[in-house]
């Protein structure tokens, strides 16, 4: 039953992710490559790439993509849905808890000890994107096996970003197109 | 306040164009509804706005979903936050549907999916320089079970290929059971 999949896989994603923004990247790596293989990590990769450059969480772009990839739009609205259920249920409980006690200590407590942990998990899902563009696969790491061209575009890419502050959907635009650039000139 | 359905009418509009044009993650939606919201309806105080947030942030799932659905849980109880979600959903939902149905055949394009190759560096920089930031906070802090934490996820999923769920359970049980200790010592 491929839509209770899709369902329980996102109604995961929805319940385990916290911190925003990236933390959500690691677990739908983990269901969505990983566990089921709906995507490959090249999708997968050009998912997150086209979340960057698009409104939206990456959780909700990433259920609208796999859903309808894997069983189309009913597949789609069946994973946002799984995906925005945890949140419902819990974010209305903690506010009627919060509006009467005041008091989050034990949820401040579990997010500073989550924070770490989410750093760790974000730089691994990181690793598992930047190693098959510049090497192939973890296998092959070797200067032999380098991509000088993609090795290039990252360190460029990361001056740009830390140095000169530069936007980072310019960057990734930019990325591309130096990319283009030297395929027609080799 | 005006009458219910003018104020649905309001939430579901302004959140549908928050979440159009809302480039850069949760942190920013939520800082455009308080504008929206605090600043120009003045419909919830400004305090209240920042428990609000807080509230997303400290929920799971993404943060503009949790924005949408205190701020419309608060505005007009549940109505509010259905609302509220439907209209943070529909750009994502409407534009990715798009793209999807395009994407096999602009990954076949020779010039798209060089393109996309190349923003496969740009991407892992991007995340890069994310990393970077966030674990220099946490390095700055100078907290050793911060450390020990963020050292042993990494390992376990890096090098074990555990699941990440168990690591954000166990680090959520550590983090409980660390503010449970912290407050007994605290009473004592």
């Amino acid at each position: 039953m491929i839509y209770l999949q899709l369902f329980l896989s996102f109604l995961q994603i929805g319940l385990f992710s916290f911190g925003g923004g990236y933390a959500a990247m690691p677990l739908i790596q983990g269901q969505v490559v990983t566990g089921h293989g709906w995507l490959s990590m090249s999708e997968f990769t050009d998912l997150i790439t086209i979340s960057q450059m698009t409104p939206g969480p990456i959780a909700i772009n990433s259920a609208t993509f796999v859903g309808i990839k894997i069983a189309g739009i009913p597949g789609a609205a069946v994973a946002a849905l799984g995906c925005i259920l945890p949140s419902c249920i819990i974010v209305t409980v903690i506010a009627k808890l919060y509006l009467k006690y005041r008091n989050m200590d034990i949820m401040d407590g579990v997010l500073n000890s989550l924070r770490p942990a989410v750093v760790a998990m974000i730089a691994a899902a990181g690793i598992d994107i930047l190693v098959p563009a510049i090497w192939d696969s973890a296998s092959k790491i070797s200067l032999a096996n380098t991509d000088w061209v993609m090795a290039g575009i990252f360190v460029l890419c990361l001056v740009l970003l830390k140095k000169f502050r530069m936007n980072p959907i310019w960057v990734m635009l930019l990325a591309g197109v130096m990319k283009v650039a030297v395929s027609f000139w080799i | 306040m005006e009458n219910k359905r003018k104020v649905l009418a309001k939430i579901f509009i302004s959140t549908l164009y928050l979440s159009a044009f809302t480039f850069g993650g949760g942190y920013v939606i939520v800082t455009l509804m308080k504008k929206k919201f605090v600043d120009e309806y003045h419909w919830i105080e400004e305090d209240e706005m920042l428990d609000l947030t807080a509230i997303a942030q400290s929920a799971p799932g993404a943060i503009a979903v949790n924005g949408a659905i205190v701020v419309g849980y608060k505005l007009a109880g549940m109505a509010g936050a259905v609302t509220a979600i439907i209209a943070t959903i529909i750009p994502p939902f409407v534009i990715i549907s798009l793209i999807s149905v395009f994407y096999n055949a602009f990954r076949n394009n020779y010039i798209i999916s060089q393109m996309l190759e190349g923003m496969q560096a740009g991407v892992a920089a991007v995340i890069a320089v994310v990393v970077y930031d966030m674990a220099a906070g946490i390095v700055h802090g100078k907290s050793a079970p911060s450390l020990v934490i963020m050292g042993a996820s990494f390992a376990a999923v890096c090098f074990f290929d555990v699941n990440v769920i168990y690591v954000v359970i166990v680090c959520g049980l550590i983090g409980a059971a660390r503010t449970l200790a912290g407050k007994r010592r605290g009473t004592k």
